[in-house]
């Protein structure tokens, strides 16, 4: 499945991605640095698109001219195929106050991304298909790019009963999941990692033992001792990450990691999938920028679950995107209002915004330092869907025009502009990034255009 | 100087001349008339967000031994326990102008807050588990008039280190003062990385004869049903300070309130070596000597309401 409009791939089964409709896009981005690993392309090239497909890829100055379409100076920009995120939370149903669809894939689209996949803690929780029906309609009517649903594995994400899986996968849930909580019992997970042969769909899993993490609010380590509050150790979440990925060899399931955080998290998955497991995982950018020091400030806005952890931590992060342990990049978009911040650090919800930020944080961070290659960010910004079958854009002649427009040299401090997301919450606020995304070209619609970014018209 | 928010970001210059002024405050607590004009006409605002003896008393009576009005705000029957906000219920406070806010509260970096959101001093009274810098300053006090200075002085600190903020605000303090620090306490009560911190760690009291001073922190009874520790029984018999262990010539020392039998045994309590009736009295003289340094050395009038100079130097906070 590409990242298209709704519903191209075939009528027999609902679309998992929903977008509101939108004019197909024509348009040439004249000379910027094409690139995209996954078909060898890299350097200075034409890109015409034309109806929302990438029509041609020619030599600098070999577009031809075409009636209507903008022209875009694409002189020392960046053209990538476009982010997918496979994990974000919109809020919707129940917490608009926080974001909505609208809001939501806006600032997805600020970021770059062309797809984004949302989370099920919702309240009520899209554990329904009733719920998931609701949504899926808001999405037709507010979402600027495809957006693809998750339902709950467990009813009222309470652990215990399973949702109707197979009605919900019918129904066009992207994949099964109970983020925000794990799903302590070992018996039930079980079950669902059964019923995923009648079902179908991945199940993502955030892990998380409930009893070793109860009580703590940011990571377990000298600055926890130092802040006098309550830690989270790092085995809370890699001893579930080992105990689901033996079930899930057992059952023969597959299954994908949220949010690795801690080196022995980076070691499970590696012995997982040595050991043969169907499984694959996501890191965000805030954990692989950031570390518990952050906390010191007892800033709320370095309050989140997973906990920022150590500098050890964050290294087997990067290595393991190095290595291909962790697959792909997921920001867990997590807005929350003022109010749910503006409090005493142990007060605070847990969550980060990040979608506009993650692309400029991990290239500031990760590739202008040379840590990693542009090429391997690339990769794992964009095929964050693969493991909820969705393919990953590419920049290739027919392909749906999936493309984001970057100046790397420009550097802008975070929050300055305000923020497309309805919440501010992020980590990064008043950080100065390099590298802006300045169009994105999602399922071949202009879904986002920095303000501040001029366009010519051809004449 | 305008906040006291820790000890941590706490100069040692600042904290002797703290020291020094508390000692002219103890000679004018020896007077008959025991009241000063310096903060007439100023407001100090309590804000006490947990039940609080002894801290609370403490300032509200060195607020008024230094002549200013004083308010106390506790979380029972106020608009806190009505959803107020900390921010909204900061706002209306410091509608009245108060030259200080004193908050205690059950959150770490709820006085930081505090002081982002007030044009008032702000002094930290107990932020959760985090720090309790008014009393690691009154126990260096204490300790001042009996020892000639901290430097090389050996103090443990027995008990749950884990969930009390005076130990890591005495911890810091007495570590400034060139003291060294041995932590105490059952494994389950140590938070894991605090030897960070600059400190020892033990589990046993086998070593603690070479302490000057002992550092008691109490132990409260609901630690049990957390299996923290098994009972108190073997808490007591592990950890308890009592005449047996407690040697000549150390000293002993407590925050109170005690929990006699548990962390002290009752002969301890009243033995010659202890100095908990002490720490008290220093609470009002330090407790003073901390509203002088941060209000009368301003000497704000504040006709105009304008706000602090932004360069105000802050003590106990992280530059």
């Amino acid at each position: 499945m590409n990242v298209t409009e709704n519903g191209a791939e075939g009528a027999a089964e609902a679309p998992k991605l929903i977008s509101r409709p939108g004019q197909a896009a024509t348009l040439i981005i004249k000379g910027a640095r094409l690139l995209d690993p996954r078909t060898g392309l890299d350097g200075a090239h034409d890109l015409v698109v034309r109806d929302g497909e990438i029509a041609e890829i020619i030599e600098p100055g070999g577009a031809p001219a075409i009636e209507g379409a903008e022209v875009v100076d694409g002189d020392g920009l960046l053209a990538l195929p476009a982010f997918v995120d496979p994990h974000v939370h919109f809020r919707v149903p129940g917490q608009e106050h926080k974001e909505d669809l609208e809001t939501g894939t806006r600032s997805a689209a600020a970021g770059g991304y062309c797809a984004v996949i949302a989370m099920a803690n919702t309240s009520p929780p899209i554990d329904s298909a009733a719920v998931l029906g609701s949504v899926r309609d808001r999405a037709v009517r507010e979402a600027s790019i495809p957006v693809g649903f998750v339902a709950n594995v467990t009813r009222s994400m309470g652990g215990r009963e399973l949702t109707e899986m197979a009605e919900l996968a019918e129904a066009g849930a992207i994949a099964f999941s109970d983020d925000g909580l794990p799903i302590a019992n070992a018996r039930v997970l079980r079950r669902a990692l059964q019923y995923q042969r009648l079902a179908g769909l991945v199940i993502a899993l955030h892990e998380e033992d409930p009893d070793l993490s109860a009580g703590g609010v940011m990571n377990e380590g000298e600055v926890s001792a130092a802040l006098g509050m309550a830690g989270v150790p790092a085995v809370s979440e890699s001893t579930m990450i080992a105990r689901n990925c033996s079930l899930a060899l057992y059952e023969g399931a597959r299954i994908h990691v949220q949010h690795l955080s801690a080196r022995a998290s980076v070691e499970e998955i590696a012995r997982a999938k040595e050991a043969g497991v169907e499984v694959t995982c996501e890191a965000s950018p805030h954990h692989l920028t950031l570390t518990d020091e952050a906390v010191r400030s007892l800033d709320a806005r370095f309050k989140m679950n997973p906990p920022l952890r150590t500098e050890d931590d964050r290294q087997a992060l990067i290595d393991g995107l190095r290595d291909g342990t962790i697959d792909c990049v997921a920001t867990d978009h997590a807005p929350h209002a003022s109010e749910e911040k503006e409090v005493p650090f142990e007060e605070a919800a847990m969550g980060v915004t990040g979608l506009e930020t993650a692309f400029a944080a991990l290239y500031t961070d990760l590739v202008l330092p040379g840590i990693i290659p542009l090429e391997l960010l690339v990769e794992r910004m964009t095929c964050g869907g693969e493991p909820f079958g969705i393919e990953a854009p590419r920049l290739e002649a027919g392909a749906v025009a999936n493309v984001a427009l970057i100046d790397p040299e420009l550097s802008w401090t975070v929050g300055e502009d305000g923020y497309e997301s309805r919440s501010y919450n992020n980590c990064f606020g008043g950080r100065e990034l390099t590298g802006r995304v300045l169009m994105t070209v999602a399922a071949g619609r202009v879904a986002f255009r920095q303000r501040s970014f001029a366009l010519g018209v051809a004449s | 100087m305008k906040h006291l928010l820790g000890v941590e970001g706490l100069s040692r210059e600042e904290m002797d001349r703290i020291l020094e002024r508390a000692q002219s405050f103890a000679e004018v607590g020896r007077r008959d008339i025991k009241k000063v004009p310096t903060l007439r006409g100023r407001t100090i605002v309590n804000l006490f967000y947990e039940a609080s003896t002894r801290t609370l008393s403490s300032f509200e009576l060195a607020a008024k031994r230094l002549s200013a009005d004083v308010v106390s705000v506790k979380s029972a029957g106020s608009s806190v326990d009505k959803g107020e906000s900390l921010k909204d219920t900061v706002a209306t406070l410091s509608a009245y102008d108060p030259a200080a806010i004193v908050i205690r509260s059950p959150h770490a970096g709820a006085a930081g807050l505090v002081a982002r959101w007030t044009e008032a001093s702000v002094i930290n009274a107990g932020d959760g588990k985090h720090e309790h810098p008014t009393q690691a300053l009154l126990d260096v006090f204490t300790l001042h008039q009996r020892l000639d200075s901290l430097e090389g002085t050996k103090i443990w600190i027995v008990g749950d280190v884990l969930h009390s903020r005076v130990a890591r605000s005495c911890l810091l303090a007495f570590r400034k003062m060139g003291a060294e620090v041995t932590l105490c306490g059952p494994p389950t009560l140590i938070p894991r990385g605090i030897e960070a911190l600059g400190c020892e760690v033990s589990y046993d009291l086998d070593g603690m004869g070479e302490a000057d001073v002992i550092y008691a922190l109490r132990m409260q009874r609901e630690r049990m049903s957390e299996s923290f520790v098994p009972s108190l029984r073997e808490y007591a018999s592990r950890y308890q300070i009592d005449s047996r262990r407690l040697g000549p010539r150390q000293l002993l020392m407590h925050p109170g309130p005690v929990n006699r039998g548990v962390e002290l045994s009752p002969e301890v309590i009243d033995s010659p070596q202890s100095l908990i009736t002490a720490q008290v009295e220093s609470g009002l003289v330090v407790r003073m000597a901390i509203l002088y340094e941060l209000l009368a050395g301003s000497d704000r009038a504040r006709p105009d309401r304008g706000p602090a100079p932004a360069d105000t130097p802050t003590i106990g906070q992280p530059a």
